[in-house]
């Protein structure tokens, strides 16, 4: 884990940072002037510390996070693979290459659940989504999968941190 | 709800996914990139936060990178209880995205919190207060990808 202050920890300044990043960035002319001033830092402190952020990797992203069932994908499905242990990390990267994959993780099998690999994808329809699977399995020649189309999103929201 | 959004609309938006400027007036910055005033861009970027399309202006967060453990739960839930489950669960504030699935187990969210320790404590009283029974805990174990972007 990376951490940013001197002593080897996030400390203090840098979660008052995240709380406040987390609640959107100001509309006016210098967002980031509004911010620091609030914390009681300069506005290039504040942007200094939110690039070291990036630049450890504690920030994934700076900008805007959009709600994508309004721009048209509108399918989403969490595809689910069982892949022999020896070929999940080849698998997994393989798969993450793909511009429709959107998420890919491994996770634990359990008693009955035999899938390792995790993968979601976003289509414009359900018969997309099964194209896009398909493809994905013929690229990394897994043929052992379910896809559990998403019925209904009933929360979706983001994380609030050091609260 | 689809939302109509002009060529204007698509440019600033496929910038400030990613490109943010981290300049003392990134709004003016965004405006000489495409052609257009400081205000129209706050006015712009006001709209689609108002209309839904964005989300959040700000930072992206890694929750790992932070310090925060997560996992994946997958529940089953008789139909029947769907709704007050789908309340009960979604009260927990560390429960970010759940969804309805097509399986016997229906019920997937993800819950994160600031320890391990703390992560299962919450777990544990989702399934309480939600009357959950059958449940698996899935943490991730290997992060391939997590795409929050999309080309507009």
């Amino acid at each position: 884990m990376i951490f940013n202050g001197v002593s080897g920890l996030l400390d203090e300044m840098d979660r008052k940072i995240v709380r406040e990043l987390q609640n959107g960035l100001p509309l006016v002319s210098r967002p980031f002037k509004v911010v620091a001033d609030k914390l009681g830092l300069s506005e290039d402190e504040l942007i200094g510390r939110v690039r070291i952020f990036i630049k450890n990797g504690q920030i994934r992203r700076f900008g805007a996070a959009l709600r994508h069932q309004d721009l048209g994908f509108t399918a989403n499905a969490m595809v689910v693979w069982d892949v022999p242990e020896e070929k999940v990390a080849e698998v997994g990267r393989a798969m993450a290459d793909f511009e429709e994959v959107t998420h890919c993780y491994q996770r634990p099998r359990r008693p009955g659940w035999p899938y390792n690999l995790f993968t979601v994808v976003h289509g414009q329809s359900r018969d997309e989504c099964v194209k896009i699977v398909e493809k994905l399995s013929r690229a990394t020649g897994m043929d052992r999968y379910n896809m559990l189309f998403s019925v209904a999103e009933l929360k979706k929201s983001s994380m609030r941190y050091f609260e | 709800m689809r939302v109509a959004l002009d060529t204007t609309d698509r440019k600033l938006l496929g910038l400030i996914q990613a490109g943010f400027p981290l300049v003392p007036e990134p709004y003016r910055t965004l405006g000489e990139m495409l052609g257009v005033s400081e205000d129209e861009v706050i006015g712009r970027i006001g709209r689609l936060i108002e209309n839904g399309v964005i989300r959040r202006l700000g930072g992206i967060f890694d929750s790992g990178k932070l310090g925060y453990h997560g996992a994946l739960c997958a529940a089953r839930v008789e139909d029947e209880r769907i709704g007050e489950v789908a309340e009960a669960v979604n009260s927990f504030s560390g429960v970010t995205h759940n969804y309805l699935r097509e399986h016997y187990f229906n019920m997937w969210f993800t819950v994160l919190a600031r320890s391990r320790e703390e992560l299962e404590e919450i777990i544990g009283s989702i399934k309480e207060r939600a009357g959950i029974v059958e449940m698996m805990i899935l943490p991730a174990e290997n992060i391939f990808k997590i795409r929050v972007k999309f080309d507009l």
